[in-house]
């Protein structure tokens, strides 16, 4: 048995940055790298291209990821671990196998399924958001429980080099590699905790290296052009450090894990997860050295009777146009344009959001002080059933050009569909996470 | 003096809950913050912004406070219309207090 071992986090969202990962495998030492892609309502827009196409529904980035780090992978006895699958963990492996053929390396993928329980799940369950029927909320496009570390720890007892999931809690990600080498008991509560504290620190990449945390002046971050994505080393007792790869950007300090460690926790002393219920409330964090800082003490109570299912229903269209004003009497003209369209679209849309872009967008107008911007953009926003519905706010937008006050211009217009996501709860015993192997 | 003087923070989001995380600069000003930096307090400078209860945890572990905000975020970064649907920015309209 392993006493330690190195997860690298190289992406921390669908959308991240490719190379942060090349820099991991190549120079982190690593016995593992997780890429965590799966955000709240990108699996139901998986679901979506996979009802159009049955080979599609997994990540948009998968080819283009798994083309840069199979080779580098492979080379240096890195496995990866990825729920990258979103919607299709199948047709994500065989798209995997593919391009290992292409480039004549002989590999074992394995794919974790089983969260996809759209067919086990009673529409008439009442929703955790709402207490009513699930079908009260939209018609259903998806519905997928996090899964836990099982599946998972499952497939890298076979030789798989790459694991693809669909959903599973992000922390479990990181929790399952660390469970398989130290061999920890799905009852060792105490050491779930502390693993899943350290899978939670890493899951957001770049979050916890200086990303989104940068404030010129009062929290810099160097080069951050180049910012390294992080290391976890971690110990079979539980304890680790967060660290990065020499060279590359950013920081990893106190305050940086900090904001990573309080980040979308609804209540630190009970952290959900299928595997733990997790306390934040003991850890304790030392700077350990130069971009290193020290993980202990972390903890945990009995993991829960039941799996949080993520449900996707169609929420209908969002409409946007937006047009900028600049100079003297700026934000009237923008003002008097918001109210032009107002009235023209009276009656067509229940409600419209109407916005000041530099002054009252995001944070409302308690905070802006009447300071008037030189420039200012107006954004309004219409929610409709369809999308030609919804596009009738671009198309009053835009017709501010020549219909509107002087000086508007910078028009664009967008409508995207929605699909909003609820919770319920399943039984553990109506989820079952199965592992499938290919080689190539 | 604003919060923004002694203190750092990090939006994140769960569904509509909002949650703002309050990290003092220096960690001898976690007590002094926790007096000031009260739910009634934050309740009333994001009034605007946050429709439900707001809830306060105590980390005297990471010398660090955090904030979970109810129905904060326009039903939530899957159906919102606002322009910061996750409303990442929003930890700076919480570092805006004047204490």
């Amino acid at each position: 048995m392993k006493e330690k071992i190195r997860i690298g986090c190289g992406a921390g969202f669908s959308g991240d940055r490719l190379d942060p990962a090349l820099t991991l495998v190549e120079n982190g030492k690593l016995d593992y790298l997780v890429l965590e892609c799966l955000a709240e309502r990108t699996i139901a827009l998986a679901q979506k291209r996979k009802l159009q196409n049955p080979l599609l529904g997994y990540d948009p980035l998968l080819e283009r990821r798994i083309e840069l780090l199979i080779e580098p992978l492979k080379r240096k006895q890195v496995r990866l671990i990825t729920n990258m699958g979103a919607a299709n963990p199948l047709a994500a492996l065989d798209k995997v196998l593919e391009i290992a053929k292409q480039k004549n390396l002989a590999i074992t993928v394995a794919a974790v399924t089983g969260d996809d329980v759209l067919a086990q799940i009673n529409p008439n369950d009442p929703c955790l958001e709402t207490g009513k029927p699930l079908t009260t909320v939209g018609p259903l496009v998806s519905a997928n429980a996090y899964l836990g570390s099982e599946g998972i720890q499952e497939a890298l007892q076979s030789d798989a080099g790459i694991i693809i999931t669909g959903r599973v809690a992000d922390p479990s990600l990181f929790l399952a590699p660390m469970m398989h080498e130290f061999k920890w008991h799905s009852d060792d509560y105490a050491m779930l905790g502390r693993g899943t504290v350290l899978g939670h620190l890493m899951e957001c990449a770049g979050q916890v290296t200086g990303g989104y945390y940068a404030d010129p002046g009062k929290k810099d971050v160097p080069d951050m052009a180049n910012l390294g994505h992080p290391i976890l080393e971690v110990a079979s007792n539980g304890e680790g450090v967060v660290t990065k790869v020499t060279g590359t950007g950013g920081l990893i300090n106190l305050d940086t894990v900090k904001e990573q460690l309080l980040y979308e926790v609804v209540n630190p002393y009970e952290y959900f997860t299928p595997d733990v219920i997790a306390d934040f409330s003991l850890v304790k964090l030392q700077a350990s050295g130069k971009d290193e800082v020290r993980v202990t003490r972390g903890d945990g109570k009995r993991r829960p009777e039941t799996f949080k299912v993520s449900v996707g229903y169609q929420a209908g269209f969002i409409g946007e146009g937006e047009i900028a004003y600049a100079g003297y009497n700026a934000v009237r003209r923008a003002r008097l344009a918001g109210n032009i369209v107002k009235e023209r679209l009276k009656g067509v849309f229940h409600e419209l959001r109407v916005d000041l872009i530099g002054m009252n967008s995001v944070h409302g107008n308690e905070f802006h002080k009447n300071n008037e911007p030189y420039e200012v953009r107006l954004r309004i926003a219409g929610k409709a059933g369809t999308a030609a519905h919804a596009a009738r706010v671009g198309e009053e937008v835009e017709a501010l050009y020549t219909n509107g006050p002087a000086g508007g211009g910078g028009v664009r217009k967008y409508v995207h569909e929605t699909i909003g996501i609820v919770s319920t709860l399943l039984p553990r015993e109506k989820v079952k996470p199965h592992v499938i192997l290919k080689s190539t | 003096m604003k919060l923004y003087d002694v203190a750092h923070s990090r939006a994140g989001d769960k569904g509509n809950t909002l949650t703002l995380s309050l990290i003092p600069y220096d960690e001898k000003d976690y007590n002094w913050l926790c007096e000031k930096v009260t739910v009634q307090k934050v309740k009333q400078h994001l009034h605007e912004i946050v429709k439900g209860e707001v809830r306060r945890y105590e980390l005297p572990n990471i010398a660090s406070l955090l904030f979970v905000c109810e129905q904060a975020l326009n039903t939530g970064v899957t159906t919102s219309w606002v322009l910061d649907a996750h409303g990442k920015t929003l930890s700076y309209a919480l570092l805006e207090m004047e204490i």
